[in-house]
Formats: structure tokens, C-alpha cells, sequence
């Protein structure tokens, strides 16, 4: 236990001493407005990429409709700001928790299915959601809604996205965590150890869907707009993407995949016809070469390196 | 006194009539066994016990209680554990780690170390292999670590599916050995094979199922020397 704090409190001290070096750098102007831009959008994806693997990596239930509770959490939020005038905190909360109940509500229903049925369950999902959006006047319709305050700043996005990595890597070590790795082991062999196998498909489908909410809150008040056409399934593949190159099932995985695409499409940002090109091919490659992503479902950590310091040693 | 009564249930899948109207019971301390070929309904049987299946009428008591379409999980809570058909171990977990997994629901850490130490004096195989990934195990070691998880659980009543299935002879013989001990150290089995001539051999009561229906009951032994049995699976 108290070697778990000690690591805790050191991955604190790495984050602030991340957090200051690139602030710093911001506040220096040595990075620009477009890099600050994808350093958010950076912020936003590990989000969004951690929790799809909650649900996909550690649960292996295959949801490829993250893009859906992306868009709610930014038109809930976004709704609370422009049309009701609350702050940004409420905003947080409420679209945090409208993703996730509507997660919930979806969650129990559809996580009776498997595999590929649970994928065509959650990709209709996404589009469901996009197409209503589509056809409330209130939020603005095709037109999007428009005049969202900027209230996403780089700080807020990096120290939430802090907590809620915080979260997730509690939540795989605890008891709950386990249960949802014996799921996706085995889910009958899950069943006859005595665990709750729907309870812990769908706690864990609705917490990830709560994080793309929150992750919806901060995009729509960074952008300045909320759109129908920033949900569609290509953002979901996208997220999807990311937890795949990684290693379905590690964090820092994701958190690397989150990283990496988000790098590289920023860097393609001037040759938007090679983006696609490119991540195929990154994605083909990996899987001839490596199929179970960077990680496979292993955790990047100071221990690893240890470890690989003296295998390199006894060499 | 019987510990689990199974009183004329029936279990459909979709629209298949696969159990039709079965009743059994299983005594305190026996090793009580249900045999019978291929499709004969012997997996579900046991399924629709361990709450993986629901039957559709009927009704199933465990220790006085009305277990019928009751959770899986909440049956494994009250001591009735299920080694599922084809072992299914976790397969990218440990041995160690396979075993934690049997003991989820308990929270005695001395009771949970004492009975893996146990496991391992039983399986004296899986200690060898206890950092070992569970699925690089061979077939019959899976088929031990499945029972040594389920054991984790400290069941009254084990069902076990046919823990013989697709092991060498010698291997056979060592886990129903085991099964026999595991018996005599006060844990109730209701064992599910193919292996006729075996289970029959350790059994104190047995079923044949044929086609959804029990077709005959009795003593291990009776139905041992039955003719009909000896014709239809001994090949005698």
C-alpha cells in the first residue's frame, strides 16, 4: 500500500513537472497557437482514448460508438453555458453525467450482445445520437450551435485529464478492475467464479461513456462550436484507432496512441489528403508486425525500464 | 438427506425442446453422476443448476433454498460452483492469479492463502507452474487449474462437466482420482460425463440421460452391471 502511494505521488510530481514545462512554453509563446491548439485536442483524446479502452481493453466489449457520448457530453455541456448560463463547472457535471446515464441506459440492453453484434449495436448508437442532434432546432441543427464561450484552457484540460487518468488506473487495480479483466478472459468462467458479469460490463461501459461526456464538455468550449459533423463514425474509428495502436487494455498505451495520432495528424494538417494514407498504413503495419499494439496489455512504467536495465546488464 | 433437488424442469433453447421435464437429486457427500451420449442434454442440465440457463418450468432447490432462475453469481455465493465443459481458465492470467480469481467473492485473506496452499498440495503440478500463463498450460493442467479455481470458491456442492474431455488415459485416471479425494474431504460432486465406465465407477448414484429424459437411474454400481447401459456405452 505504502509503495502504491509512493508511485502515486511520483506520477503526480511527473505530471507537474510536464505540466510546467510545456506551460511555461506556452506562456514563452515558444509554442504557438497552433500547436497549443493540438496540445488540447491532445488533452481531449487521452481522454477519449482511455475510456473507450476501459470498456474495449479491459472489459473487451467492442464499442465503437465513443463519438456518440462525445457529442452528448458537448451539446449538454455547451447547453448549460449558452442557453441556460451556468459555468463551466456545471457544464463539467452535467455532461459528464448525461453521457453516462445515457450510457447506462443503453449499456444495459445491448451489453447482452457480443463481438460483432455489440459493434453494430454501438456504431448505430453513434449515429442515432448525431442524427437527432441533427434534427433539434434548439441546438441548432445541421447548423451546429454556435457562441460557446472559450472556457477549455489548456490547464483545465491537462488537470482533468490527470484525475481521470488517476481514476481509470485505480479502478484496474481494484477488485471491480480484476472482475472486468476475468470478463474479458472468459466471461463464462467469470460467471461461475461469482462475479456479477452484466453489473461489471455495464459500470464499466457507463464510466467510459461519462469521460467521453466530459471529454465533449471541454472540445465544444474550446471550439467555440458544437457540429454534427465533428461526431461522425470517422471520429469514433479515429478514438478506436488510438486505443488499437497502443494495446487494447494498457492506459499508457492509449495515452501513447492519443499522443501519437493526434501528432501525427496536426503535422499532416497542411497535406489533408495524406493523413488517411498515412494512418492506414500506420495501422496495416502494426497489425502485420505487431497485432497486439504498442503495449500489447502491458502498462509503460518505471518498473519496465528497471527491468530492462538489467536484462541489459546480464548481456 | 438431499442437498440439491431438481424437480421435473424444462429448458428450452429458442424454439429446441432440449430438457424435457427432468428430476434428480444429489445426497450430501456423494459423488452422484449423469451420463449419456453426445446432444443427450447433460451440459445444459447442468447449466440450468449453476444459472447459466433458465428453465422454463420447473424448479431447482440448493440446501432448502429456491434456487430456480436465480443469478449465476448469486448461486456461486451460496457454495454451488460449476467447472464449466472444455476448462475455460483465464487464459492470459497467471496460475496464481487464475486460483485469486476462484476466491472473488471471499475476503479472509488467511482462509483464501491457507486453501491455495491446499490447491497446491493437491495439484502439486500447478505449484511448479504458478507463474506460468494459464494458457500455455497443457490440457490436463488446465483441467486441474480449472478445478483448483473452482475450489478457491469452497464449494458445498461442485458440479464438474466433463472433466475427462479430451485427456490422455493416464491423465483420466489421475483427475478422477482426484475428484475422489476432493470427495472425501466433505465436498458434494455432481459429475457430468462421457466417460461412462468411469464416473459410473466412483459414482454413488447415477442418471443416463437420453435425448432430454433420464432413462434410467440408480447405484454407480446397478447401472455398472445394468445390460442396457453396458450395450448402449460400455460397448459391452
Amino acid at each position: 500500500m505504502n509503495s502504491l502511494r509512493k508511485a502515486d505521488l511520483k506520477a503526480f510530481v511527473a505530471a507537474a513537472v510536464i505540466f510546467a514545462v510545456i506551460y511555461g512554453l506556452l506562456q514563452a509563446e515558444v509554442i504557438g497557437a497552433f500547436w497549443e491548439l493540438n496540445l488540447v485536442l491532445i488533452g481531449i483524446n487521452i481522454i477519449l482514448a482511455t475510456s473507450l479502452n476501459m470498456i474495449n481493453g479491459y472489459t473487451g466489449q467492442f464499442s465503437i460508438g465513443h463519438a456518440g457520448f462525445l457529442a452528448v457530453g458537448a451539446y449538454v455541456g455547451a447547453i448549460m453555458t449558452v442557453k441556460l448560463g451556468f459555468n463551466m463547472a456545471v457544464a463539467l457535471i452535467a455532461g459528464t453525467a448525461a453521457a453516462g446515464l445515457l450510457g447506462f441506459l443503453v449499456g444495459l440492453p445491448t451489453l447482452r450482445l457480443n463481438g460483432d453484434y455489440l459493434a453494430i449495436a454501438t456504431l448505430g448508437l453513434g449515429e442515432i445520437i448525431r442524427i437527432c442532434i441533427l434534427n433539434i432546432d434548439y441546438v441548432g441543427g445541421a447548423a451546429g450551435l454556435m457562441g460557446i464561450p472559450r472556457l477549455t484552457s489548456f490547464p483545465l484540460v491537462f488537470w482533468i485529464m490527470v484525475a481521470i487518468l488517476f481514476f481509470i488506473k485505480n479502478f484496474k487495480n481494484s477488485a471491480h478492475g480484476r472482475a472486468c479483466l476475468a470478463i474479458r478472459e472468459n466471461e463464462i468462467a467469470a460467471d461461475t467464479m461469482g462475479i456479477d458479469t452484466t453489473k461489471y460490463k455495464v459500470m464499466a461501459f457507463t464510466l467510459g461513456a461519462a469521460f467521453a461526456g466530459t471529454a465533449g464538455v471541454l472540445f465544444s468550449h474550446y471550439f467555440f462550436i458544437a457540429h454534427p459533423a465533428s461526431f461522425t463514425f470517422m471520429r469514433s474509428f479515429d478514438i478506436l484507432t488510438m486505443v488499437v495502436l497502443g494495446g487494447l487494455g494498457s492506459m499508457t498505451g492509449s495515452v501513447t496512441g492519443a499522443i501519437v495520432l493526434t501528432f501525427i495528424s496536426a503535422a499532416l494538417a497542411d497535406f489533408p489528403q495524406w493523413r488517411m494514407i498515412i494512418y492506414s498504413l500506420t495501422m496495416i503495419i502494426l497489425m502485420l508486425y505487431r497485432p497486439q499494439g504498442l503495449f500489447g496489455s502491458k502498462e509503460l512504467s518505471m518498473q519496465l525500464f528497471r527491468s530492462l536495465k538489467i536484462g541489459g546488464k546480464k548481456q | 438427506m438431499a442437498m440439491l433437488t431438481v424437480d421435473n424442469i424444462d429448458v428450452y433453447y429458442g424454439a429446441i425442446h432440449a430438457i424435457k421435464g427432468i428430476s434428480l437429486s444429489v445426497n450430501q457427500g456423494d459423488i452422484t453422476t449423469l451420463i449419456g451420449s453426445n446432444g443427450a442434454g447433460k451440459s445444459t442440465t447442468l447449466h440450468t443448476i449453476s444459472g447459466l440457463l433458465k428453465p422454463k418450468n420447473g424448479k431447482i432447490t440448493f440446501e432448502d433454498k429456491d434456487i430456480t432462475g436465480m443469478a449465476a453469481h448469486k448461486i456461486v455465493g451460496m457454495g454451488l460452483v460449476q467447472v464449466p465443459e472444455g476448462r475455460h481458465v483465464f487464459a492470459n492470467m497467471t496460475v496464481s492469479e487464475n486460483l485469486e480469481m476462484g476466491a472473488y467473492l471471499r475476503k479472509d485473506k488467511e482462509g483464501i492463502n491457507k486453501d491455495m496452499a491446499d490447491v497446491f498440495t493437491r495439484f502439486p503440478r500447478l505449484l511448479e507452474r504458478k507463474d506460468q500463463i494459464a494458457g500455455t498450460l497443457s490440457g490436463g493442467e488446465q483441467q486441474m487449474l480449472a478445478m483448483g479455481r473452482a475450489l478457491m470458491s469452497r464449494p458445498r456442492l461442485l458440479l464438474l462437466d466433463e472433466p475427462s474431455m479430451g485427456l490422455a488415459p493416464l491423465l483420466v485416471q489421475e483427475i478422477f482420482n482426484i475428484i475422489k479425494e476432493i470427495n472425501a474431504t466433505g465436498t458434494t460432486v455432481l459429475l457430468v460425463e462421457q466417460n461412462a465406465k468411469m464416473a459410473l465407477s466412483i459414482a454413488d448414484k447415477a442418471y443416463v440421460l437420453e435425448t432430454g429424459r433420464i432413462s434410467l437411474e440408480g447405484t454407480g454400481k446397478e447401472l455398472l452391471n445394468s445390460e442396457a447401459v453396458q450395450k448402449a456405452y460400455l460397448g459391452g
